[in-house]
């Protein structure tokens, strides 16, 4: 698979940002031709990640959000959603249904949606170093060549 | 974000735009607000102008059904349109009995 497009975005962990950074990369992905449903699922994902940066990565400071991006020839979009935060000790754990750190009104179902929602779903962390959620997903009409 | 009404015991709170953990605080603080001010018996939270929700729309449903079985009265999602009922069906919610 040949590599035709990618982007980099940096923002603070701001919730604010939440909203953008999914916009963004729904945008970038439009020449996949998505469907609704596609880019609702991508959106979703893309939430859930950047919000885990901005409530758990970041707790008591703002820090750096990266997502980095890229579309293959296939139809085939890679997302990379970066923190360089206090990282999670426990993935396996972390990434069980309504499991929360949080006391705030989280429902604990981030990496459930992020699993649902995508083809595949890889988390890396390193305490005290950060964590990279990589979501992937296949486009069906990008694939068949429409596009 | 939320349009609220009262009638005959009933909140009824309107939801409209995008839900995320950034928006999902102040909906909940407005909702909770009429709640403890009218004491309904019956909270309805109406999804049908909602055009993107993520996990935060769940754990809002899940802090109102709380909420409102304190105060005695019974929680009602209706009209969740076609593009959040994924991760409606994903949270389980339906299990609760809330789901009309």
């Amino acid at each position: 698979m040949k590599t035709v497009n990618e982007m980099k975005l940096s923002f603070i962990s701001k919730s604010a940002n939440e909203s953008f950074a999914r916009s963004a990369v729904a945008a970038f992905l439009l020449p996949l031709d998505p469907t609704v449903a596609e880019i609702a699922d991508v959106k979703t994902a893309v939430s859930e990640a950047v919000t885990n940066a901005v409530v758990h990565a970041y707790p008591d400071t703002f820090g750096t959000v990266i997502i980095e991006a890229k579309l293959t020839d296939k139809g085939h979009a890679v997302i990379k959603i970066r923190d360089r935060g206090v990282g999670i000790p426990d993935i396996k754990q972390a990434m069980e249904p309504l499991y929360t750190t949080s006391t705030d009104e989280r429902a604990g179902l981030g990496f459930a949606v992020m699993q649902s929602f995508m083809d595949n779903v890889k988390v890396r962390s390193t305490v005290g170093k950060g964590t990279t959620v990589t979501l992937e997903k296949n486009f069906i009409r990008a694939a068949y060549g429409q596009k | 974000m939320v349009d609220m009404t009262y009638k005959n015991g009933v909140v009824t709170a309107k939801l409209y735009g995008e839900i995320d953990h950034h928006i999902a605080p102040r909906i909940r603080g407005d909702i909770d607000a009429q709640c403890e001010h009218s004491r309904p018996s019956r909270l309805v939270l109406d999804f049908g102008k909602v055009g993107f929700m993520d996990s935060s729309g769940i754990g809002l449903v899940m802090g109102r059904y709380r909420m409102i079985s304190l105060l005695g009265g019974k929680l009602e999602v209706v009209n969740v349109p076609p593009n959040l009922q994924k991760i409606f069906v994903l949270s389980g919610l339906e299990k609760l009995g809330v789901m009309k």
